[in-house]
């Protein structure tokens, strides 16, 4: 992988920047090299590369006012005008909400265990996403296709540099397999689900297990049915409150709070958030982490950060500049710019240690159901970007998953579950299961109860 | 390999800072080259780009976001695979690598310098230049000083005409482009693009009452835009929906016969149908529609039209991102199917003929069929007749998104919402989602009003997010299934 020369580009920014008058400025680059393979019935349907660079550069005028400016052009050229065009931004920098730099930004950084890989090379990956859309299809006649599937793999750098001598340079390689077959039964309406996996290097995939997972969750919706519209107990699985939970993440945001968009505000810490066994972490540095990164865009370290400690909101995400507003420290949670956003990397959600009632609740519902409505098993939820208001609380959200009734567990055929998040999270009854690893965290299975679903007529 | 990101890696010949004649040799090689390496075409993307950004919360100007930059695609075909590479390298030996990496893909290896083979390409065609008059459109821009003002007035009018605003915020985007596209079937064009959109948002709130609002006014190759925009009645119509809809009930779920109010309303053909008739989706086998030109997928009352045409729209375009002219394409005619929008790759794959719809986000996508400006045409109703018809229904006056699933099972939020009784709008409703399937809601659709109208929007899908008008008179589904609490 072609490796960015961070000394160099201090150098030139230095010179670029004495030339233009700025004292003050800090700077993120990125670089990355990706392959990726798509294929459609044993054919290689589309192969692609990219080699991306990238810089966004930050500086202070003489008020103390902060502009920014990014580009992919890294000639010299490019970065004067950059710079210039930072320094004519900062202008119209906010005197309310000034980022300075972090007090972090050269405080000492966690070990990642993150192995660097040699790229396979894009027709390695097409044979191994041939092979595997072979053993997917091979599954079961109903499966005709995987309409959706890709092989990538992707190194890449990142850099934070700043004028006063912080530099942060991270290096990564990773790799991802999806599948999402489609299958289809005369007279049947089309049936689709799939199955994602990250790992560091394309040879370190368990595409085996992605071809088993696509395969079992496909075929478990061939038999459907329609569910009535009413209200019922669900359970998520961990992949579907990990979503909701994210999407709704502007509960702990600090950017969001101190905007207006959120439904937390200052005082909402220490205040009771949800059940009183729930906790939610953000831990960018766990190990299931693919991907993850020991520096946020303004070269903060990451950290785990209990942000609901039994039921209790304890602490929100932060930037530099949200910490200085609610005197804390910066959390290592923020991205780069004039007005520098604040997200979260990678949940942790399970019971509070010590907590009792997590699994009380099971208990009783599992009392109370027999010859009920049924329990509806929720495994992944979709068009979150359309139908969750973050700033409401609201949401309303298509959903795969299974309704079981009478010891049998049935395919739901379309619906949609509504509800308000400060309410759900207030009626989890318990988790169930060992918490498992994803993509976007850790979490068990979760049961709600009283949620809105509507049903497809 | 270590990268100084000097400048001899980036342009070295100084090409890259305007596209024209000059680039008509390196890229002949270059095509030259991938020709005579045994690909059946070879097209080379260059692009240029000049964003701003500027967001403005409350009385303050909180974010000023510019960014430029520079790149190229280069994708080979050969036979009906296909190679993409991208890189922001536009040197010579930048793009050769590029094209190295691209054939390869395709078990191809491109020739020596030293030692050319004989190729079949002919050289380009006469430069078509879309672009030459739009050059003083990047110059003829609101200034920064200009934007952020304006911007402050739509803050201003916002807390003048709403109440219980929590959080009041406008955003401008100005998006220039200049691309040259080349191919080795003589393919030779430049153009300039232009889009500048802007959005007024509230959040108001009341105690437990919380409602949130929001419009968007995109044109394209307009730089009096933001000059032109009325910014009173745009702070008019975002604080009258959110105060409407701030102490609304939430709709409860049910199966009714739906209006759709014109404009933004187009959303849900857009993402229902539309999709399905890109041939992006006949290659996946993911549309029902696929063998039914010809055939009645929809009702007689509903005309659909994807162009690329009316002017300072949006999704309209001088020439796609593949050189071609765009046409207006009738998609549906009095409900019969009668074309799918393609691109070079679903010309080749699926055999319908290109209709100038190859679109991408950026170098950095390979370009495929996607809509332009797609709309229902008007039908002869008043949009209280629609209304008039309905005993019991429910009224969408403002869309929010939506997706649609790999099975065509569609989902949308509505904004703003009221029931309709005997005929009647009655009383505001929020938290509604409209759920269902293209292929069966489609011969729901049974009256359109005369007032169609269209807005601007943007499409994201496979190659990328790209900027899109929907659009369509009021309109009348018969039933469609409201989810709700």
């Amino acid at each position: 992988m072609d490796k960015l020369d961070a000394p160099a580009l201090r150098s030139r920014i230095e010179t670029f920047a004495q030339a233009q008058a700025i004292g003050r400025w800090d700077l993120g680059a990125a670089s990355s090299n990706d392959s990726s393979v798509q294929v459609d019935r044993g054919e290689a349907k589309q192969m692609k590369a990219a080699q991306r660079s990238s810089i966004t550069v930050r500086v202070w005028n003489g008020e103390g006012l902060v502009g920014i400016t990014s580009t992919s052009d890294l000639s010299d050229r490019g970065l004067q005008k950059a710079l210039a065009g930072a320094q004519d931004a900062s202008a119209f920098g906010n005197p309310d909400d000034c980022p300075a730099f972090s007090p972090l930004a050269t405080a000492p950084l966690q070990v990642l265990e993150q192995p660097l890989h040699e790229p396979r090379g894009i027709l390695e990956l097409l044979t191994s996403l041939k092979d595997a859309e072979r053993q997917l299809l091979d599954r079961h006649p109903a499966l005709t296709t995987v309409p959706y599937n890709g092989l990538a793999e992707r190194s890449s750098e990142r850099i934070y540099l700043n004028s006063e001598g912080a530099c942060r340079q991270q290096q990564l390689t990773t790799a991802s397999v999806y599948l999402y077959a489609r299958a289809e039964q005369a007279g049947r309406k089309p049936r689709s689900a799939g199955a994602v996996r990250l790992a560091y290097g394309a040879s370190d995939l368990d595409i085996a297990g992605c071809v088993g997972e696509a395969a079992e969750r496909t075929i478990a919706h061939l038999d459907y049915a329609p569910i009535p519209t009413g209200h019922y107990t669900c359970v998520f699985s961990p992949e579907a409150f990990l979503d909701l939970i994210g999407a709704f993440s502007s509960l702990f945001n600090a950017r969001a709070v101190l905007d207006g968009v959120s439904l937390s505000s200052r005082n909402s810490l220490g205040q009771s958030l949800a059940v009183p066994f729930l906790s939610i972490a953000d831990n960018g540095l766990h190990p299931g982490n693919i991907g993850a990164s020991n520096f946020d865009g303004e070269g903060t370290p990451t950290r785990r950060l209990s942000l609901v400690e039994g039921g209790v909101l304890q602490n929100f995400l932060h930037s530099e500049a949200t910490a200085r507003a609610f005197g804390v420290a910066p959390t290592g949670h923020a991205g780069l710019g004039a007005k520098v956003s604040v997200g979260p990397d990678w949940f942790e959600i399970g019971a509070t240690p010590g907590a009792t009632g997590a699994t009380l609740g099971l208990d009783r519902l599992a009392a109370s159901r027999q010859g009920g409505p049924g329990l509806v098993l929720i495994d992944s939820l979709s068009a979150l970007h359309a139908g969750v208001k973050a700033s409401q609380g609201s949401f309303s959200l298509p959903f795969d998953g299974w309704l079981l009734k009478g010891g049998e567990a049935r395919s739901i055929e379309a619906a949609t579950v509504a509800g308000d998040i400060r309410s759900l999270l207030n009626a989890i009854v318990g988790f169930e299961g060992e918490a498992k690893v994803t993509p976007d965290g850790l979490c068990p299975h979760v049961w709600v109860e009283g949620l809105s679903i509507t049903g497809e007529a | 390999m270590v990268v100084t990101l000097s400048p001899s890696s980036a342009s070295p010949s100084g090409l890259a800072d305007h596209f024209d004649q000059a680039w008509r040799s390196p890229l002949e090689s270059l095509l030259g080259l991938g020709s005579a390496a045994g690909a059946d075409l070879v097209e080379v993307f260059l692009e240029r780009t000049d964003h701003l950004g500027v967001l403005a919360e409350q009385e303050r100007i909180t974010s000023v976001s510019p960014a430029f930059g520079t790149g190229a695609g280069i994708r080979v075909f050969r036979g009906e695979r296909d190679g993409f590479v991208s890189t922001n390298d536009l040197s010579e030996a930048g793009l050769r690598r590029a094209l190295e990496q691209a054939l390869g893909m395709l078990g191809l290896a491109a020739p020596s310098l030293a030692n050319p083979a004989p190729s079949g390409f002919n050289g380009l065609a006469t430069l078509r230049d879309f672009g030459a008059s739009k050059a003083p459109w990047l110059g003829a821009c609101p200034s920064l000083a200009e934007a952020t003002t304006r911007l402050l007035e739509g803050t201003d009018q916002l807390e003048r005409q709403g109440a219980h605003l929590q959080a009041r915020r406008g955003s401008y985007a100005r998006d220039w482009q200049e691309v040259l596209v080349a191919a080795s079937d003589g393919t030779f064009a430049r153009d300039i693009r232009l889009h500048q959109s802007l959005g007024l948002t509230v959040l108001a709130a009341d105690g437990e009452h919380r409602a949130s609002a929001g419009r968007r006014y995109g044109s394209s190759g307009r730089p009096e835009h933001l000059a032109q925009w009325d910014v009173e009645a745009s702070a008019q119509e975002v604080c009258s929906s959110a105060g409407t809809m701030l102490y609304s009930d939430y709709v409860e779920a049910c199966q009714v016969p739906v209006v759709l109010a014109n404009r933004f309303g187009g959303v849900i053909f857009h993402e229902a149908c539309g999709h399905l008739l890109e041939t992006t989706q006949v290659e996946r086998g993911t549309t029902p529609f696929a063998d039914q030109v010809g055939e009645l997928i929809a009702h007689e009352a509903v005309t659909a039209i994807d162009e690329g045409l009316s002017d300072g729209a949006f999704g309209s375009l001088s020439m796609d991102d593949e050189g071609m002219e765009p046409q207006r394409t009738v998609l549906i005619e009095n409900g019969v199917l009668r074309r799918f929008l393609s691109d070079r790759a679903g010309e080749r794959r699926t055999g319908h003929e290109r209709t100038g719809s190859g679109r991408r986000q950026s170098h950095a996508f390979a370009a495929a069929s996607r809509m332009r400006n797609t709309y229902i045409a008007a039908g002869p109703h008043s949009p209280a007749e629609l209304i008039a018809s309905v005993e019991k229904g429910l009224y969408c006056k403002a869309m929010g998104g939506g997706s649609v699933g790999p099975t065509g099972q569609f989902n949308f939020a509505v904004e703003e919402g009221y029931l309709i009784e005997d005929g009647q709008l009655t009383k505001p409703v929020k938290g509604a989602t409209l759920i269902g399937e293209a292929k069966e809601v489609m011969p729901r659709i049974s009256m359109c009003a005369n007032d169609l109208e269209l807005a601007a929007g943007f499409c994201g899908s496979v190659s990328g997010s790209i900027f899109v008008t929907v659009g369509q008179p009021h309109i009348k589904v018969d039933s469609i299934t409201v989810g709700g609490r």
